[in-house]
């Protein structure tokens, strides 16, 4: 009898641990993905080229310089966006103080007006510039908005599928991501809707070592239901500049600093 | 008629090489200067006959040319436009920049010559912002940028982690352009009726250097995502809100004081801003032919009310001084003592934020009258751009300050080509 007991919590406890263990893993290695994609050196710089290809087939082009500067590791980031083409856009500044707790402060400055205007950033899930990226899918999604599973593992990568804890904030009922289990970047993310069927793709196309960081330097977001698609990619990229907080503010929106301009 | 042939020929084949890119490439390799601009055609048509006024409220091409360079100690802008407008019946060439930027001291930017100011946390209503703005462009449907005017001016800010500091010197007035009858009618106070190109206004522009001088300044901070500032102007109005004995529009001596905020609170941004307006030439408010001081007000929020879709309303006031001195020297039609207006702007971006419908409308209930700017503007591609717009006045009395444009109702399309 005190056998089968001690058998049943042996059993009952290892299986306790090795969930927990497996659901710690899960949170682990999406923390490490985060980390691996959005926080790399203290600091960072990179030519942006976006090739937006809409339902119809027809194409649009965003060039841009992105800083941007840790504040605290997997916590708040400044980000500096300069925007160098098209024509329509171009020299605006897009300022981003991104907030883990609460809405990031978004600023755009339109140099035509001379006008520094507030944007109201409630809904991350919208799309950046007109392309398939969300702001999210620029900036990071916070990993506590999101349980996460680890529902398969290959040779080469996790797989994890995360459930938003609030489903009403988004348009997804859940994704997976294949995580690379050597540089823990997310090499693939699958969304599906509501309704259980997958409608949107993002794929990392290209990774680059650039000093001692795995560096994405192409991925790809298509929309399934629409067929449109947006290629990302980037150049020139650069960590631990030493970006100054200041570059971050107000003053430099007036006065674009070289550092972002070229 | 050969010659003009000849000059569109260069015009046409001069963009072509422009638009391909190669001319602007050519020209940054060999001065350092980035080359861009538009194309801009705009025409626009009364809904409502006006007596004294054309049927067609815009009618232009515009062209911009926009030179930026960037050098070891300073940035170079130069933006200069041409436009061919057949509603006045003539070319010309308007300077929208010509400026030098530096920071002699790492704490310290200095940014000097023509360009466009803009401060103040209002959505197409200002206090504090009193830089000159053109509101005939705006009321009959040019683009956005065309509301602000260029002012001369010298702009230094000083930058600390305690404040930041913003002084603008500006050696001569620079004014607004106001509805005068010459595109746009108006009504007139001393005729206390409409007029139009029959009796177009005219002032006595400040233009002497340095005795015409303006002082405009800023104390500013911000905290995490609140904004907070401090404004002072000394100067003159900018609009002519006076008449001398000749009949003439002057424009009056103002020092303005004023206080903003603009933080992001309940998902969206929440904005307050106030100024009192001493209309020095006016101190006791009994010159029935100077406007009266007056304090201002507006305070407004900026929500997502759905994907792709912004809502933002205001609520501003104008409250005047002296009101009793003011009832009992003003002749005709009086205003009230407080102005209330409301403002919305509803905006929605579809098809990939190619497609954008926009309104935005003020309603005054004090004056019973109102104004709305609905517009649809689609990107054909990165470069073509199409607008269709129209700017709708209407109200219960001549005298307000939206009823008097009702008959300047108008509708207007645009093409814009970006190079």
């Amino acid at each position: 009898m005190q056998k089968r007991l001690m058998k049943t919590i042996i059993i009952l406890s290892t299986a306790l641990f090795t969930t927990t263990s497996y659901s710690l893993t899960a949170d682990e290695i999406v923390k490490k993905s985060n980390l691996a994609s959005y926080y790399s050196g203290d600091d960072g710089k990179s030519y942006v080229k976006m090739d937006i290809k809409d339902s119809q087939g027809r194409k649009r082009k965003r060039e841009l310089i992105i800083l941007r500067k840790d504040l605290e590791e997997g916590g708040k980031q400044l980000f500096y966006l300069y925007f160098r083409k098209p024509s329509d856009v171009r020299k605006m500044v897009f300022l981003v103080h991104k907030n883990i707790k609460t809405d990031d402060y978004r600023w755009l400055y339109l140099p035509a007006l001379d006008l520094v205007k507030r944007i109201a950033a409630s809904d991350k899930r919208t799309s950046f510039v007109g392309s398939n990226f969300f702001y999210e899918d620029v900036s990071g999604r916070s990993v506590n908005e999101d349980k996460h599973e680890l529902i398969n593992t290959t040779d080469n990568s996790y797989i994890v599928k995360n459930t938003p804890v609030n489903p009403d904030s988004v348009e997804f009922s859940f994704y997976t991501v294949e995580i690379d289990k050597k540089t823990y970047l997310p090499l693939k993310a699958v969304y599906t809707d509501k309704n259980g069927k997958e409608y949107r793709i993002a794929e990392v196309l290209s990774v680059e070592n650039i000093k001692g960081f795995a560096t994405v330097t192409k991925s790809r977001i298509k929309n399934l239901v629409s067929g449109s698609e947006t290629v990302i990619s980037f150049s020139k990229v650069k960590y631990n500049l030493g970006l100054k907080k200041k570059i971050f503010t107000e003053r430099y929106l007036r006065k674009v600093p070289r550092i972002a301009r070229k | 008629m050969r010659t003009k042939n000849v000059i569109l020929t260069g015009i046409v084949l001069l963009f072509q090489s422009l638009y391909a890119g190669d001319l602007q490439d050519k020209i940054y390799d060999a001065t350092g200067f980035e080359i861009n601009g538009f194309i801009d055609v705009r025409q626009g048509f009364r809904t409502v006959d006006a007596d004294n006024q054309k049927d067609y409220s815009i009618s232009e091409l515009r062209t911009r040319l926009d030179a930026f360079g960037e050098f070891d100690l300073l940035t170079l802008s130069l933006k200069g436009d041409f436009v061919g407008d057949s509603v006045d019946e003539e070319v010309r060439a308007e300077l929208r920049e010509f400026s030098l930027q530096f920071s002699p001291f790492d704490a310290l930017d200095i940014k000097l010559g023509r360009y466009t100011i803009t401060w103040g946390t209002g959505d197409l209503v200002f206090i504090n912002d009193l830089f000159p703005k053109d509101w005939e462009s705006f009321f009959t449907g040019r683009d956005d940028e065309y509301l602000k005017i260029p002012s001369n001016a010298v702009k230094t800010s000083f930058f600390s982690d305690f404040v930041n500091v913003d002084i603008i010197w500006s050696p001569i007035h620079n004014e607004s352009v106001y509805i005068d009858g010459s595109r746009l009618s108006y009504w007139n106070p001393n005729t206390q009726q409409i007029e139009g190109i029959n009796n177009i206004m005219e002032d006595e522009e400040r233009d002497n250097y340095f005795h015409d001088s303006e002082y405009d300044l800023r104390v500013s901070k911000t905290f995490g995502g609140t904004e907070i500032a401090l404004y002072n102007h000394s100067g003159y109005w900018k609009t002519p809100e006076g008449f001398n004995a000749s009949g003439n529009l002057i424009y009056p001596r103002l020092v303005a004081y004023g206080a903003s905020l603009r933080a992001q609170i309940l998902g969206g941004i929440f904005n307050i801003e106030a100024g009192y307006y001493d209309s020095r030439d006016d101190d006791k408010g009994d010159d029935a032919y100077i406007r009266n001081s007056e304090t201002r007000f507006f305070t407004g929020f900026e929500k997502e009310l759905g994907k792709h879709f912004t809502g933002a309303f205001q609520y501003y006031i104008e409250w005047m001084d002296d009101y009793e001195e003011y009832g009992s020297t003003a002749v005709g039609a009086k205003k009230d003592e407080v102005r209330h207006l409301l403002t919305l702007r509803l905006t929605k971006l579809l098809m990939t934020q190619t497609l954008v419908l926009s309104v935005f409308t003020y309603y005054s209930p004090s004056d019973s009258d109102f104004y709305t700017r609905p517009k649809v503007t689609y990107k054909y591609n990165d470069d073509l751009l199409f607008e269709l717009g129209a700017n709708v006045f209407g109200g219960s009395n001549e005298h307000t300050f939206f009823g008097q444009f009702e008959k300047n109702s108008n509708v207007y399309t645009a093409v814009r080509l970006n190079f």
